[in-house]
């Protein structure tokens, strides 16, 4: 006897439709396993994770505020993904977008600049951010190098370059020699939607982005042609879509988002430029877009939901001691459990009898 | 002389995990399969490898330790790329993501802790010979090992039918499954050496390069590592090179901090990156003509019963 996978005849919708909540199930039940393991009271764990931060505003807040960058990068990399163009370095144009729009920040500092400051910021974030991303595109499309190593190798350029900045020449003078640059001025911050609170302005545009998105994909012959491009090469060619274009205009695209979620972070919660802005959004990222399915509205959910487990990752190393890399180790399992029930809507699972298929063999 | 001596050892010691790591993957990939992974099971196999040899006091039993959790890691993928059909990049970027976190929760405990590490090769007189001496007979275990492992791995390719097969799947899973090989099953015996070597790559940081365990402190090798196999087009021999010129190129830079030339540091300490990106592009612009991938590679197969 012995378990054989074998192709569905046709995608299961039924499945399509629970695989990301049997995800997040199995992963729960590993989860608890591993608090066993550490030591810790399971239940207890759980409701500090998933339960406790939705019962206060201030973390609910901050759910919201660690959802936007990870949308915002996650939309840009489901188009990508789509399209069959392997962007894995968004984490880098995060990076640059926030350097590229600090450079005005830090520039204008102290100086009478008026309104101005911050669109430009956001507009140089998502240039900056999109002519980064467009380096391992083009070696992809000109070279065919592959897109994968090189955009992943970007990333630590990246962190190198702002690293060199808030240590060198964008140093706060006054910061006691911290790598960080100053405060940044009012004109160059990100408004707050509550006052006094952390939301901010970035959550009405990650929404927007969602809306665009949803928009591009279901009603335009762009968005049919990134889908198409992915999921039926072959066809593509036939019907003259040319997957180079999209693998420009994809990774342009999540450039520009992800350097734009990176100017966001930078000029919203944090307030000024220095290392370690992202805890990993730009990769986070990668298994929103899976969890989401690569569809808007599921990405939103997605985001939202991965935010929640930084939050509740950080209330559970307060409160339980449980170290912080467990919320990596989650989100890592996660998408394996992602990846593999997904896997069931293309495939199931068959009992064969090998001796039973010779008998027949041999009449 | 001295000098130079110093950076040829820094140079060998800089390469080798880079040599083990990229030599595993090239079987793996050969066998048809892309395991974007190993920098994941490298630094599983760093923080293993430590607690295994800060544990007992053997490094022999940290490398044991190392190759078991890469080769552990390396199931998951099987299991999942091999066994669920799922795509491989996205299996691999999980591995890796999922072991950046293990990692982190296993070394925890022994960030701050030191050990002695890797002893290096003795022997009266042959080491004492200047210039070459230490070089040829003064390197670690896991140098020679690398070595070995690398022109093991040639005869296996090129000189045993065993090897012609895991190559036949990886240019052509179809057929080969049609001559009655059991495709996923070599395939899955390729993933595991390649998550063996990787785990081995990641305990050799903290065994013998510095003699304690820092989180993250693989700092991309698995990538680099990636890019290796593409620059040896899946040759073993050509890896070798590659490798050498990789680790010369690391320890360089670091070099050229130490003699102050006037640029920041952290421009140096990126060099090695871009010159991945460099050389990916460079060599992929001159192969225009045909790909040297196995042709397989990296596509799912579903036999049919």
């Amino acid at each position: 006897m012995q378990l054989v996978l074998e192709k569905r005849a046709e995608r299961s919708g039924t499945i399509a439709l629970v695989s990301p909540l049997i995800a997040v199930g199995l992963t729960i039940v590993t989860m608890v396993i591993l608090f066993a393991i550490l030591g810790k009271n399971p239940l207890l764990a759980l409701h500090a994770y998933f339960i406790a931060p939705l019962t206060d505003g201030y973390s609910l807040q901050e759910i919201a505020v660690k959802a936007t960058p990870l949308v915002m990068i996650a939309i840009g990399l489901s188009l990508c993904y789509l399209a069959n163009a392997w962007n894995i370095g968004a984490e880098g144009q995060f990076l640059i977008g926030a350097v590229a729009g600090s450079w005005i920040a830090v520039r204008t500092q102290g100086t009478d600049a008026g309104a101005w400051v911050l669109p430009a910021m956001l507009v140089l974030a998502a240039a900056a951010g999109a002519l980064y991303a467009l380096i391992p595109a083009i070696c992809k499309v000109k070279f065919g190098a592959s897109e994968i190593l090189t955009s992943l190798m970007l990333v630590y350029v990246a962190d190198l370059f702002l690293d060199y900045l808030v240590r060198g020449p964008w140093r706060d003078p006054h910061g006691f020699n911290f790598p960080t640059t100053a405060e940044f001025d009012p004109v160059a911050t990100v408004p707050l939607l509550i006052e006094g609170g952390r939301l901010h302005l970035g959550a009405i545009i990650a929404l927007l982005v969602v809306a665009a998105a949803a928009i591009l994909l279901g009603r335009t012959i762009k968005g049919f042609e990134i889908r198409v491009v992915g999921a039926a090469p072959r066809a593509a060619r036939f019907g003259g879509f040319k997957a180079d274009h999209l693998v420009i205009l994809t990774f342009a695209v999540s450039g520009a988002l992800a350097g734009l979620a990176g100017i966001i972070e930078v000029a919203g919660p944090v307030g000024h430029l220095q290392p370690g802005i992202s805890p990993g959004y730009g990769f986070t990222a990668i298994i929103v877009a899976f969890l989401g399915r690569l569809n808007p509205l599921g990405i939103l959910v997605a985001g939202l939901f991965l935010a929640l487990t930084f939050i509740g990752g950080e209330q559970a190393q307060i409160a339980m001691k449980i170290p912080l890399d467990v919320t990596k180790v989650f989100q890592g399992i996660l998408l394996f459990y992602v990846l593999a029930c997904d896997s069931l809507i293309l495939y199931r699972f068959r009992l064969v009898f090998p001796n039973r298929q010779v008998a027949r063999g041999t009449r | 002389m001295e000098l130079v001596e110093a950076i040829i050892l820094s140079v060998l010691a800089a390469s080798t995990p880079l040599l083990l790591a990229a030599t595993g993957e090239l079987v793996t990939e050969r066998s048809g399969v892309l395991n974007l992974g190993v920098e994941g099971m490298m630094i599983v196999g760093a923080a293993c490898g430590f607690a295994g040899a800060w544990l007992t006091g053997s490094i022999f039993v940290g490398a044991l330790f190392g190759i078991l959790a890469g080769t552990m890691m390396s199931l998951i993928f099987a299991l999942m790329a091999l066994g669920l059909a799922v795509n491989q990049v996205a299996t691999g970027l999980a591995l890796t993501i999922l072991g950046v976190g293990l990692s982190g929760l296993v070394g925890a405990g022994f960030v701050g802790e030191r050990i002695t590490p890797a002893a290096h090769l003795s022997i009266p007189g042959l080491t004492d010979i200047p210039l070459v001496g230490r070089v040829l007979f003064g390197e670690d275990a896991f140098v020679y090992f690398s070595i070995a492992l690398v022109v093991a791995v040639w005869w296996f390719l090129y000189r045993t039918r065993a090897g012609l097969i895991l190559r036949a799947c990886g240019d052509n899973h179809v057929s080969a499954h049609a001559l009655g090989y059991p495709v996923l099953r070599i395939r899955t015996f390729a993933v595991m050496f390649g998550g063996a070597c990787a785990g081995l790559a990641g305990a050799y940081l903290p065994l013998a390069y510095t003699p304690f365990f820092i989180p993250g402190m693989t700092a991309g090798r698995g990538w680099i590592a990636l890019a290796l196999v593409v620059f040896s087009s899946w040759r073993p021999g050509r890896l070798v090179v590659g490798a050498y010129l990789f680790g010369a190129v690391t320890i360089l830079q670091l070099h050229a901090q130490g003699w102050g030339v006037g640029i920041p540091s952290q421009f140096m300490s990126a060099l090695p990156y871009l010159a991945t990106v460099i050389v990916l592009v460079l060599l992929s612009r001159a192969r225009s003509g045909g790909s040297t991938a196995p042709a397989a590679l990296g596509t799912v197969f579903v036999p049919d019963r």
